[in-house]
């Protein structure tokens, strides 16, 4: 499904401020495969996200989607492959267009776009049924511009957008880190069911060490731009945080530092 | 003569709205500061002008304006898009350069058109009072054209151009080219502000080549001042008020010249009420900040900067 291979990114070459941000990550996933990921600062997390929709080139390295490489592909060109929401609200959607414009962008996904009317009766009574399902209201409100929406309304209807068009990737990066608590919970509540809806294979960077082994299938740990463990099944069902903070300094010798990181059980 | 000036006013208006719909499709759903339309607006002029002459029927004539602004847009947006040159420098490379071309269209700097065929004097010979041909050929012109805009900012291209204006990443991750986008609406912008040149040339019966000075603010002037006037999302009325917006504009500069105003001083003026309208949010921040402060000292806060 999503092969990586000896991936390497460093950013500002040769200058004072280099930074070596992947260093060789090898990673591959199946079909329907939930991948959380965990790290610490600058462990490289953001930076596979953006190698694998494109907005980075890497050095070394290859990319492969479904048995087709992609590593030099435009992030244009391989929308149709890859769904993404980003941790700001504000980035997934167009501030003056209204909900269901939105949405009819994001259902061309990939697709060549025409001289057709983008919004139809059809389409918006596809969209409200759509909405209702967030079980936020919006389906009332398709002719809203997106900008009167709250955070996390605005990252639910991303959410949605990110799914729409069929794509077989969704990456999901620190989506609820910008949201009040329980705000965050309702959308990783929608997540995981748009993910069960449309049999979507995620790789989801978290900074919540008990959601990340709550949620999908299989965590990665990255540190310093390399995947330092790798754990599923009955391993990563037996883990705990602390658990996991101890594998840490055990494989690095050094603390798990990262600002934001909840280590509550 | 009240009536006559008022008419002539209002023509004006609706010939250059054209120019400001082509700032309004750049600067509002682009996002794209394009002063491609100071030389664009003269290559229309110019192209209809020397057309005509050399016999060309006067529809062709601004049917090839409009083509040639379009072309002046498309480069304007490769050099921006793939030279990866700032869109104002863009713009004002690709103006400049036009002022060289739009004189070797023309062969000198002025060309009349008193005695040539116009589209305004073939419609007259169609039978309409002469009187009122100017105003309802352009009126059909623009509103057809209005038309046409807000159909197409609808359709799923014109909905990724709205969407490129507005948030770039976004509408790139759902697989449009951005950079195609950016070159498609600086192209119909441009096609835009060309034939608005073409109609004010066969309007005014000559194109010369330094009627392009001012053409930006006087079209940022005219948008702004529609928004004003009616303050929407929705594309068919905001483009309505870029056309009101224009009218408005021409009958202000009307009143400012029967109070006396040298027309020389008029590009000044539309510079310090396009500065003004575009400084408001800033100047109100101000005004918003010392009320606060205001407030704060009338409920007793003594010291606003001891915390």
């Amino acid at each position: 499904m999503l092969k990586i291979t000896n991936l390497h990114k460093v950013f500002n070459y040769g200058k004072i401020n280099e930074n070596y941000a992947l260093r060789g990550v090898n990673l591959t996933l199946s079909r329907g495969d939930f991948v959380t990921i965990i790290g610490s600062n600058g462990a490289g997390k953001s930076t596979l996200l953006n190698v694998v929709a494109g907005s980075y080139l890497p050095e070394i390295g290859q990319v492969e989607i479904n048995g087709q490489d992609v590593t030099k592909w435009p992030v244009n060109k391989r929308a149709f492959l890859v769904g993404r929401v980003f941790q700001d609200p504000l980035k997934g959607t167009a501030a003056e267009m209204t909900i269901e414009e939105n949405l009819a962008l994001a259902s061309k996904r990939g697709k060549r776009r025409g001289l057709r009317l983008g919004l139809n009766q059809g389409r918006r009574h596809e969209y409200r049924e759509m909405l209702s399902l967030l079980g936020l209201g919006l389906e009332d409100r398709l002719e809203d511009p997106v900008k009167l929406l709250s955070g996390g309304q605005r990252q639910a209807l991303t959410l949605l957008m990110a799914t729409l068009g069929d794509p077989e990737i969704l990456l999901l990066d620190e989506h609820t880190a910008a949201l009040d608590p329980k705000t965050a919970i309702q959308i990783i509540e929608i997540t995981e069911k748009v993910v069960e809806q449309n049999n979507l294979t995620v790789l989801m960077v978290t900074h919540d060490l008990k959601q990340a082994l709550e949620m999908g299938n299989r965590t990665i740990m990255m540190d310093r731009g390399q995947i330092i463990l790798d754990i599923k099944g009955k391993e990563r069902e037996n883990t705990t945080v602390q658990g996991l903070l101890k594998k840490f300094n055990e494989k690095r010798g050094h603390e798990f530092t990262n600002d934001r990181v909840l280590l509550s059980e | 003569m009240w009536i006559n000036l008022f008419m002539r006013t209002i023509e004006q208006g609706i010939a250059f709205s054209l120019l400001a719909m082509g700032v309004y499709l750049t600067f509002r759903i682009l996002d794209f500061p394009d002063l491609t339309v100071e030389g664009s607006f003269p290559l229309g002029a110019a192209v209809v002008a020397k057309s005509i002459v050399l016999g060309v029927n006067p529809f062709l004539a601004t049917l090839l304006a409009f083509i040639a602004g379009g072309i002046a847009g498309i480069i304007t947006g490769v050099i921006n898009t793939k030279l990866k040159i700032a869109g104002l420098l863009a713009g004002i490379l690709t103006m400049t350069s036009l002022y060289s071309l739009n004189l070797r269209i023309m062969g000198r700097s002025n060309i009349p058109l008193l005695r040539e065929p116009t589209i305004i004097r073939i419609i007259e010979e169609w039978g309409i009072s002469s009187r009122f041909v100017a105003l309802i050929t352009f009126i059909l012109i623009v509103l057809l054209v209005k038309a046409l805009i807000d159909y197409f900012l609808y359709t799923e291209v014109g909905m990724a151009i709205r969407a490129t204006g507005d948030n770039p990443v976004m509408i790139e991750s759902l697989g449009v080219n951005t950079d195609y986008i950016k070159i498609l609406g600086l192209s119909m912008a441009n096609g835009l502000v060309a034939l608005s040149g073409a109609l004010v040339a066969q309007y005014q019966g000559f194109t010369d080549v330094g009627m392009g000075i001012g053409m930006i603010v006087i079209g940022l002037a005219s948008v702004i001042i529609g928004e004003v006037v009616i303050r929407t999302s929705r594309i068919p009325l905001a483009t309505l008020g870029v056309i009101i917006g224009s009218i408005i504009y021409r009958l202000a500069i009307a009143i400012a010249l029967q109070l006396g105003f040298a027309p020389t001083d008029l590009k000044i003026v539309t510079a310090i009420l396009v500065i003004m309208a575009l400084g408001a949010p800033s100047l109100r921040k101000f005004m918003i900040q010392d009320e606060f402060a205001e407030h704060l000292l009338e409920e007793g806060v003594s010291d606003v900067k001891d915390n």
